[in-house]
């Protein structure tokens, strides 16, 4: 196997996904097989050894979101995946991420639950689960690709902004986009960011974050005598953790680091903006509402591709000018939660929901049906 | 060059969380004598910790520091020796870390063979949180959560360790400095997982509840159960094993070179 052709190719979401990885610089990945998660590992047996990176089974997922976190302190790029069973174990080592201000990458392809639930079939039931899963206040980044091409694309910006931000990046696909196959064009040239590491004088967009948001990050085995815990700890690196100020600095700080950088972590696309009927949807669910809104101008739509942060502005936007939205979900009520804090916000009461679960995507005839009975 | 006690030790977060009496200060004094011994440097290797008092140690010693979550330092220790193989990296953990939360870990990274340096201060007890029952608290032993004795039987973690593939398995008890150091020696050279026992001390949280409060008395309690394995006829083993008589055997268990797993995916060639 040797890397793909710049240019056009045809892929399943999975590999896709593997191929952005590589091209973003993975150099350490861990893995335990998980069903519809596993191509991605088998893909990367095969390419790690090719890209002279090291390529681990693990025993379970809970060393696999550590051994990636050790890799990620070697000073290299290093990404995990997983789905439902998988991810639940992880969130352990996830928090731990967070408040070491470790830049990993985890895939997490959903599949139906709760437990073992539907091994094959497609959900988007872990979206509250990839933002709170584990215990305490932190953030994480998480992009959700709807397409072969953009399991590619969106894989190579969760690795960007994983270490411009230092911060666990989370790709959420699930079942059905991992297995889609397609077309995707390959570019000539990926753009990519390393974390800023101490004494780094790189200039860039990636590197203009002030030091006191997001600290330089310290390799080892460089004499820096790094002082890594998952316990609280002051900016000079010792633990303080009766310390109310030192706790309360550096989860404000762990927070805002990313809240405040919503517009440079916020992606979306938005079809028909003066509409006024809306759908807000992601990932699979967005699927049928993108035919819809290509074919009706009248019905907008937002597509959101970063979920966490959840994109404030765009949505207040719509709520602003719409006056109706659909939230499409497979799931039993998620994002559409976020939706209507911000829209009752801005005076917008009407935000409808449509709750798709059971493994199917959302079908088109479905959603008219429902936007149909909607008045504007 | 040797490394001066105030250059190898954060001298600067002295006086440290250790109860009086424990053994982890004698496991430490031992390790600084025997890094030296083999002519380390801070900056080539790592120190890694799990969760409790023994994975406190890499905090008080002056290279690089990754204190992980409870139980899995030997994961997060594989992917940081993978990833950059000029390190050399050691694991401080304890009983409760390495036999029970990351137990798994434990014999899947002596089946690995990475290289790895482990040395687990066995104190048979959970110390940082109290003082509860351990996965190596003697059989009938008091703990706060065995008041009326351990009803389990202890694992015994170097045969474990052996069994499962470690390149290198000896155990110790606090008292036997020399050995210690010699056995630290190995463990910071050899090829592969390697992986030293120190059977500890901690009247605090074991041996208040169990008549040996006063530190000598838990040292002289572990004079008596230890015996060298030479020394254990092969009809008593298979009690010894499972610690039924509440003895322990000490001595190097395996000494083998079995290809570690960086030779054996070539990394160390590039």
């Amino acid at each position: 196997m040797a890397d793909p052709k710049p240019g056009i190719n045809f892929m399943q979401g999975n590999d896709a996904c593997t191929e952005g990885a590589l091209a973003a610089g993975l150099k350490f990945f861990a893995g335990y097989p998980i069903t519809p998660s596993t191509e991605i590992a088998e893909r990367l047996a095969y390419r790690m050894p090719e890209k002279k990176g090291v390529f681990l089974q693990m025993e379970d997922e809970l060393a696999c979101i550590s051994a990636i976190i050790g890799a990620s302190w070697a000073g290299v790029k290093a990404m995990t995946t997983t789905s439902g069973p998988g991810f639940s174990l992880m969130q352990e080592g996830i928090g731990y991420a967070a408040m070491t201000e470790t830049p990993v990458v985890v895939v997490h392809v959903m599949r139906g639950g709760p437990s073992t639930g539907q091994p094959t079939i497609a959900t988007q039931a872990d979206v509250m689960q990839v933002k709170w899963g584990s215990h305490g206040d932190y953030q994480v980044i998480a992009l959700c690709p709807y397409s072969v091409q953009e399991s590619y694309d969106l894989t190579v910006e969760a690795f960007n902004l994983s270490e411009k931000y230092r911060v666990p990046a989370i790709l959420v696909t699930d079942a059905e986009i991992a297995h889609m196959r397609g077309r995707m064009v390959i570019p000539e040239k990926v753009e990519t960011v390393d974390r800023k590491e101490l004494c780094d004088t790189r200039k860039g967009a990636a590197y203009d974050i002030p030091d006191d948001m997001v600290p330089p990050f310290m390799s080892f085995g460089h004499g820096h005598k790094a002082f890594v815990t998952g316990m609280t700890h002051t900016p000079e690196g010792d633990i303080a953790p009766e310390d109310v100020d030192v706790q309360e600095q550096l989860v404000r700080r762990l927070n805002e680091k990313i809240l405040k950088n919503q517009k440079d972590i916020s992606r979306y696309e938005i079809v028909n903006p003066d509409a006024k009927k809306f759908i807000i949807a992601y990932g699979t669910s967005a699927l049928a509402a993108k035919e819809i809104a290509t074919e009706n101008p009248h019905i907008g739509l937002l597509r959101l591709k970063t979920l966490w942060p959840l994109p404030e502005e765009q949505v207040l936007n719509v709520a602003q000018s719409a006056k109706q939205i659909l939230v499409v979900e497979m799931n039993m009520g998620q994002i559409v939660r976020g939706v209507q804090r911000l829209a009752g916000s801005v005076g917008c009461k009407s935000v409808r929901f449509f709750s798709k679960i059971g493994g199917e995507a959302p079908r088109k005839s479905e959603i008219m049906a429902m936007l149909d009975k909607m008045e504007v | 060059m040797p490394v001066e006690f105030e250059e190898f030790f954060r001298t600067e977060r002295f006086p440290h969380v250790f109860c009086p009496g424990c053994g982890i200060g004698p496991v430490m004094n031992c390790f600084f004598r025997a890094f030296n011994n083999v002519g380390l440097n801070l900056t080539d290797t790592v120190f890694v910790g799990g969760i409790g008092c023994s994975s406190r140690i890499p905090m008080y010693i002056n290279g690089d520091m990754l204190h992980t979550t409870h139980g899995r330092a030997i994961p997060f220790a594989t992917g940081l020796k993978l990833s950059n193989p000029e390190l050399k990296v050691v694991i401080f953990a304890g009983d409760g870390d390495l036999g029970a939360i990351g137990g798994n870990h434990l014999i899947n990274g002596c089946r690995r063979n990475v290289d790895l340096s482990v040395i687990c201060i066995n104190n048979n007890t959970y110390g940082m949180t109290g003082g509860q029952t351990s996965t190596t608290t003697p059989h009938g032993y008091l703990s706060t959560t065995s008041p009326a004795g351990n009803p389990e039987y202890p694992f015994d973690l170097s045969k474990l360790t052996v069994a499962a593939g470690a390149n290198y398995v000896a155990r110790w008890t606090v008292r036997h400095v020399h050995q210690l150091v010699k056995s630290m020696e190995k463990v910071l050279t050899k090829n592969g997982f390697t992986f030293l026992e120190v059977v500890s001390t901690c009247p605090t949280g074991f041996g208040r509840r169990n008549k040996m409060g006063d530190p000598s008395q838990q040292l002289e309690w572990l004079k008596n159960i230890s015996v060298s394995k030479e020394k254990i006829k092969d009809e008593e083993m298979d009690q010894l094993d499972l610690n039924m008589q509440g003895l322990i055997s000490i001595g190097e268990f395996v000494d083998r070179n079995r290809p570690s797993f960086s030779d054996t995916i070539h990394i160390k060639e590039e």
